[in-house]
């Protein structure tokens, strides 16, 4: 089994390889079409690899349709499919073993495959995942099986149900049995077992033997997959299989299990042994055991890294080069130098020091390997008032404090008064001059903290009285009567869950649920665009720290890339096995994280759309992501309450913060990324010595290439400080730009 | 917990019956007990599932409450048509009715006047979501203002005075180390003498909360007692406000206390009735305020409370000043306190209980003590009434009569029997009208209560006859919260005349003494060690020997002399005290007062005037009448560190 495993992967390997090929080809053409406008044209690179599979996914889609007498559909979507299948190709599609999934593959780029997808999607709720995972198996696994029915009936073959509970019981005894270093390890076979075992019975009706074994068993799984439980302790009927979304994750995705050779072996010779074919199947067909040599791993270190829904990451899963470096400011330094001088000019100061450091910095950039390049993916031309601000943030960053155990932030914490419990989103400017607020009856405030109120430019008859070559027509063309200090954004027809401010503070973005994301413009206070393609809910929304593209993820399970001058997606990265909860762009806009409810952060590489990074070890569905400000390092919050940290570059887990009680909603890393702090449900902001926690963590090549890593257990010694607010759940951090932390969330009376 | 409930999600489904009713309410009778039981199987997993789903939207909308409107996204999600009219925020509108075997939940829908909707007035517009800024930290530092929660909430801080081992929450304070330190010292103490070490455990909790005060603090301190002790009735009332109010002043606690049990020290020599009654006033206030958890500081606050009820003399005329109503509120605060900290551990009620009986049953004890002692037991309670009051209301009555019918020793004599008897008389007789059966039959109640009977008889008629209003009044009584108000201000007209010059310079005298020491308390608080002897003597010991210091050294001779009249008019005290002592048997009563005195007298007083350590704790002694033999142990500790000073 092993060998036949590894054999698949050489190929998959291979198969990466040459995609990886096309993938930088299109890339190429993407990086040479520099202008952001014409970006589309990169999505329509043809690639020949994978259309085979793809056809077939679309007659799987088709035969479903038919099945379910949605002749429209039927119609459509061969229509469409004629035209697609053979002219268009997304790139996302492209990656083989990555775990992007089928749904782009119908909804390639072009406009109407994409609106296709929509009514697909509608007409039948659960195809998208149902067609969507079953690529990963195929991909992984080399059995193709993209028949809905397939998968269904994978549980037909069965055995006498009364020796289900007999067979598990063995398998449990024989590894109570084993050597202690070896049970650990073994002791994760019973999870994905114990889930199969039952949804076997269930499949083939023994109803009353499913609740048995249930019972009898369900008590000794792991707390964590308490809430997988829940949802399957409700399922007892094979009726109820067909239209859950978590049991098809179940089915159609194999669970990943990490284990030695060693531990491998005794297993297999354990059933062989026993002639116990029932389990060997369960094991050989819904479980992908990624066997690695070396030590078997210590209980600590497997319990550090399950919990997801579908095991952990596979290990060649993370070991794609993820470019975490950060991009050279472009073209900064001429502009600043010029802007610089003559600011200090004015201000008499000594001219020369500020200009030579700079370029000095940017210098040391260039030669950062773990960067990127520049042209990796289009970014959008700096404007005058762009570079005015930057200059602005240097500034600013001069008088910025350092911080350290010894010298901790002041917080400064708006509360929203009177928001009857409806504060769903919070975003501050980069700048911290603004706030916005998304609430559940669908509106976005935002309000101006500075002096500086919030005007609406004057309407179109107004604008032309206006003398367009004066000195401050940037000013004379905002209406003084309109000015106030917060203004409501109307558009929605649902709760506002996600929020975030352009980086240049002239757009906002919102995603809400009922299925749109709006972008709103600060000049007009007007809604500007609708972007359609979700939906179901979008559980959130970020801006690119560059501005110009931006990233949504809901309950479609699809998280997609947009460019704001684009009504369709860019990139539509699926894989994760239930909802994305929460999105982020890496610093330098090369990747995406994405935090999902299958209790996994994927990172996206957006260039290629892989997913190159799968990260494993929360206990629940994760709500707030943080980059550190040198793109190296993530820290990841969950429901669990524990705050992870994690190596980009190793794609490991480097630490574990534990210390919140509930949610938690809120992420930040300091300016200059000493300082970790986080907001809870549990109304506190935490703050974390993180200088410490990346420093106490040893990388030697073993543990960075086997991935296992001693997790050292002094998060209590990383606690720099713990803060109470009076019954307000924070929900949103922010560092200023000298360190100034902001703390938001609404007063619970 | 899980694996508890886990069975239990297994099997939950709904009842057939309900399937059936919803049935019959759509116009499908006979439904089959097989098809209601597939449709509630099925009914039940649909429910959980919209509800999990539901459960999202509560997680994205940032909320612990699961709101009707989650639902009905959960439905949309479901492409099902949402529920509409369930709009509301904070009940679920359902009805439940049952009748005949059946139970249903209903909406209810009434019928509505459009015209009474027309013509009642437009509730108030809802505030407008607005925007407020203020300091969580200010430098790591988590300022003490209205818009932050209190430094320790009173769970953790009751948390921190019954279960010290409990304490240590991972994260919740920086200096964990240090606080585990103690929590295994105090825990070996625990283990040693469980019951006995409460004081010693308190002495050792007790540094740890003297923690530098900044300089708003020390203002605010500095305003508080001096409106609190000052002469402006308006500001004290303030004042008392503030105490009873303020969250933030858990970090005050310890120099509260201190305060209040040194002022009672100070003015019970001085036989100052109205700082007396301020103070009083003060513990009142800090017991009301609904932040603090006093526990810790009972050591100090109880002997002084205990002292204001039964002092010998604690006003210059005790003839014509009202001190009777000082008694009356401190007895009552007495109960409160017992009501509110008595454990199994510490059994104040049971020690405050046999103290005030033991000094009661002396046949030497005063009758102003005398009066303290049975005010003190019988606001504890009916039952404490019942048990202990009543058996001996022969004796007392034959020594009231001795005094009121027999030769004329004093007029104070006199007037200390009177009150004892109207005492008597008013809260036995709501006892007793309770407990007695009719018929009251005057000749029985003398065979019965022997001198007092008849006039208690009659006092049980009255007091049957107003059945109902005697309920609210034995409320009064115990409750204490109502009568404070009267006593104080009568009490106050008392003292107006006999003190009333001399009580600014004294007034004084308090506050400056505990205002300076909380200064010199701050540099003594980094350097000590983890060790628990150092923090606890030099904490205790430093802050009260600079009292001392600032008293002769600031105040000067004025103050000085007052101190030496302490000493004078403390002398019959002692004597009083030993003579008690004697009279119980046994000279262990007395080494007992020596000891519980030491840290308190060691504060009050430098080495050359140690000749007023008696004396001046000679106050505090009722507590430590049977508090004494652990006090011998528990404060050994502090005895021994104290020597060195």
């Amino acid at each position: 089994m092993a060998a036949v495993q590894d054999g698949q992967l050489n190929m998959e390997v291979e198969k990466d390889i040459k995609t990886e090929i096309t993938n930088d080809g299109s890339g190429n053409i993407n990086a040479n079409s520099s202008s952001p406008g014409s970006t589309s044209s990169g999505g329509k690179s043809k690639s020949p690899a994978g259309s085979g599979e793809d056809q077939q996914t679309l007659l799987a889609v088709l035969q479903f349709l038919k099945r379910n007498k949605l002749t429209e559909s039927v119609d459509i979507l061969r229509r469409e499919a004629g035209l697609s299948a053979d002219a268009d190709d997304s790139p996302v599609s492209d990656s083989a073993g990555a775990g992007s999934g089928g749904v782009p593959n119908v909804s390639a780029d072009g406009g109407d495959a994409n609106s296709l997808l929509s009514r697909v999607s509608i007409a039948t709720p659960f195809a998208p995942p149902a067609t969507a995972p079953p690529k990963v198996v195929a991909a992984s696994g080399g059995e193709d099986q993209p028949d809905v029915n397939v998968v269904l009936s994978a549980y037909s073959q069965q055995g006498d149900p009364v020796l289900y509970p007999l067979y598990y019981n063995g398998l449990k005894k024989f590894i109570e049995s084993v050597l202690d270093c070896h049970r650990a390890e073994l002791s994760q076979v019973f999870y994905p077992l114990f889930v199969h075992m039952y949804l076997e019975l269930v499949y083939n009706n023994h109803e009353n033997e499913a609740k048995q074994f249930f019972e009898k068993f369900s008590g000794d799984q792991e707390c964590y997959y308490e809430e997988d439980l829940r949802i399957l302790s409700s399922m007892s009927k094979k009726e109820h299989m067909k239209g859950n979304e978590t049991m098809l994750d179940f089915r159609t995705s194999k669970f990943v299990l990490r284990i030695s050779r060693d531990s491998y072996q005794l297993l297999k010779r354990h059933l062989q042994e026993r002639q116990n074919n029932q389990i060997w199947n369960i094991i050989q067909e819904h479980l992908y055991i990624d066997i690695f040599d070396g030590m078997p791993r210590s209980k600590s270190q497997i319990d550090a890294m399950s919990g997801s829904l579908a095991g952990e990451g596979k290990r060649d899963a993370n070991k794609a080069k993820v470019f975490y470096g950060l991009l050279k400011e472009p073209e900064i330094e001429v502009p600043l130098d010029d802007e610089d001088e003559e600011a200090e000019n004015e201000e008499g100061k000594p001219k020369k020091k500020k200009p030579k450091k700079d370029s000095m910095g940017s210098k040391s950039k260039k030669q950062d390997p773990n960067a990127p390049q520049q042209t990796r993916i289009p970014l959008p031309e700096l404007k005058d008032s762009d570079k005015l601000d930057k200059i602005m943030n240097m500034k600013e960053a001069t008088k910025k404090i350092r911080l350290g155990p010894d010298n901790l932030p002041s917080i400064c914490f708006y509360s929203f008064l009177n928001a009857y419990q409806g504060l769903t989103a919070v975003d501050f400017t980069d700048d911290s001059s603004l706030i916005a607020g998304g609430f559940a009856d669908s509106t976005v405030r935002v309000w101006s903290v500075t002096p500086k109120k919030l005007r609406r430019v004057k309407s179109a008859a107004d604008l032309s009285n206006i003398d367009k070559e004066s000195d401050d027509v940037l000013e004379r063309i905002m209406d003084e009567k309109t000015a106030s200090e917060s203004k409501i954004l109307y558009g929605h027809s649902g709760p506002v869950y996600g929020i975030s401010f352009s980086p240049d503070r002239n757009y906002l973005l919102s995603s809400s649920e009922d299925g749109t994301v709006r972008l709103w413009s600060l000049q007009t206070f007007t809604c500007l665009v609708g972007y359609k393609g979700h939906n179901y809910p979008v559980w959130d929304t970020q801006f690119s720290p560059y501005g110009y593209y931006f990233i949504s993820g809901g309950h479609d399970r699809v998280a997609r890339l947009w460019a704001t001058d684009h009504y369709q997606p860019l990139r539509m990265f699926a894989g994760h096995l239930a909802d994305i909860t929460c999105t982020l762009f890496h610093p330098n806009s090369n990747y995406v994280a994405t935090g999902s409810a299958d209790r996994t952060i994927r990172l996206w590489d957006v260039l290629t759309g892989n997913c190159v990074r799968i990260l494993t070890g929360h206990k629940g569905p994760i709500h707030s992501l943080a980059f550190s400000p040198n793109g190296k390092f993530m820290a990841s919050g969950a429901t669990d309450g524990r705050v992870l940290l994690w190596d980009v570059g190793h794609g490991l887990m480097v630490g574990e913060l534990k210390g919140h009680t509930d949610t938690i909603y809120a992420l930040k890393f300091s300016r200059d990324g000493e300082i970790l702090a986080s907001g809870s449900m549990d109304n506190t902001v935490k703050l974390w010595d993180t200088l410490k926690a990346f420093d106490d963590v040893e990388l030697d090549d073993f543990t960075a290439a086997t991935g296992h890593i001693h997790l050292p257990e002094n998060s209590q010694e990383l606690l720099l400080g713990t803060y109470m607010t009076k019954s307000t759940p924070v929900i949103h951090l922010h560092f200023t730009r000298r360190n100034l932390l902001l703390a938001a969330g609404a007063y619970n009376p | 917990m899980a694996e508890e409930r886990r069975p239990k999600q297994c099997t939950v489904v709904l009842p057939t019956e309900s399937m059936k009713a919803m049935a019959e309410s759509i116009g499908v009778g006979q439904l089959q007990e097989e098809s209601c039981a597939a449709l509630s199987e099925e009914v039940s997993y649909r429910i959980k599932e919209i509800a999990q789903d539901a459960l999202k939207f509560m997680h994205h909308g940032k909320r612990r409450k699961l709101t009707t409107s989650d639902i009905d996204h959960a439905l949309k999600l479901k492409n099902v048509e949402p529920l509409y009219g369930f709009q509301s925020q904070e009940f679920i509108p359902f009805r439940f009715a049952s009748g005949g075997g059946r139970e249903l939940h209903f909406y209810e829908e009434k019928e509505v006047d459009l015209s009474d909707i027309i013509n009642t007035p437009l509730p108030r517009v809802p505030l407008d979501v607005s925007l407020k800024a203020h300091w969580l930290s200010i430098e790591g530092v988590q300022p003490a203002i209205p818009e932050n929660p209190p430094p320790a909430p009173k769970e953790q801080q009751k948390a921190e005075s019954t279960e010290p081992l409990k304490v240590v929450k991972p994260g919740q304070e920086e200096e964990g180390s240090i606080q585990k330190g103690q929590g295994a010292i105090s825990a070996e103490a625990k283990g040693q003498e469980l019951l006995m070490c409460l004081y010693a455990i308190l002495k050792l909790m007790k540094p740890r909360s003297t923690h530098e005060l900044s300089v708003e603090q020390q203002l605010y301190y500095k305003e508080i007692t001096e409106a609190c002790v000052g002469s402006c009735e308006a500001k004290r009332a303030e004042a008392l406000q503030s105490i009873a109010t303020d969250p933030g002043l858990y970090q005050m606690l310890p120099r509260f206390s201190t305060f209040i049990s040194e002022g009672v020290r100070v003015n019970v020599v001085q036989n100052n009735l109205a700082l007396l009654i301020y103070l009083m006033r003060m513990v009142k206030a800090l017991m009301d305020n609904p932040t603090l958890y006093l526990e810790k500081y009972l050591h100090e606050l109880i002997p002084a409370v205990v002292t204001c009820i039964v002092s010998k003399q604690l006003c210059l005329r005790p003839d014509v000043d009202n001190h009777w109503a000082l008694r009356d509120f401190a007895a009552r605060l007495m109960a409160q306190s017992c009501k509110t900290f008595s454990t199994t551990t510490n059994n104040i009620q049971s020690r405050i209980t046999k103290t005030f009986t033991k000094s009661w049953l002396d046949e030497k004890t005063q009758w102003t003590t005398r009066y303290g002692c049975i005010a003190g037991l019988s606001e504890l309670g009916p039952d404490v009434i019942k048990t202990l009051i009543l058996p001996r209301l022969t004796v007392e009555g034959a020594r009231i009569k001795a005094v009121s019918e027999g030769p004329v020793v004093s007029n104070i004599d006199k007037i200390g029997a009177d009150h004892v008897q109207s005492l008597l008389l008013k809260h036995c007789a709501s006892v007793i009208a309770k407990t007695r059966p009719l018929p009251d039959n005057m000749e029985q109640y003398r065979a019965d209560y022997g001198y007092l009977g008849p006039t208690l008889c009659s006092h049980v008629v009255k007091a049957r006859a107003q059945a109902a209003l005697q309920a609210q009044q034995v409320n009064r009584t115990t409750l204490t919260i109502t009568q404070p108000r009267p006593t104080l201000t009568v009490s106050q007209s008392g003292i107006g005349g006999s003190g009333g010059s001399r009580s600014p310079s004294i007034i004084k005298v308090p506050s400056s003494l505990t205002l300076m020491s909380t200064r010199p308390g701050t540099p003594t608080q980094p350097s000590p060690p983890a060790t628990k002897y150092i923090v606890m003597a030099t904490s205790a010991g430093a802050s009260s020997t600079q009292q001392v210091i600032t008293l002769s050294s600031s105040s000067g001779s004025s103050v000085t002399s007052t101190v030496a009249s302490a000493t004078s008019t403390l002398q019959p005290l002692v004597k009083l005290e030993s003579r008690a002592a004697s009279g119980l048997g046994g000279s262990r009563p007395l080494q007992k007062y020596i000891v519980v005195s030491l840290p308190t007298s060691a504060s009050s007083s430098l080495e050359s005037k140690s000749g007023m350590l008696p004396p001046s704790s000679s106050s505090t002694s009722p507590i430590s009448l049977e508090a004494g033999m652990k006090m011998d142990r528990s404060d050994s500790p502090g005895a021994s560190t104290q020597s060195p000073h």
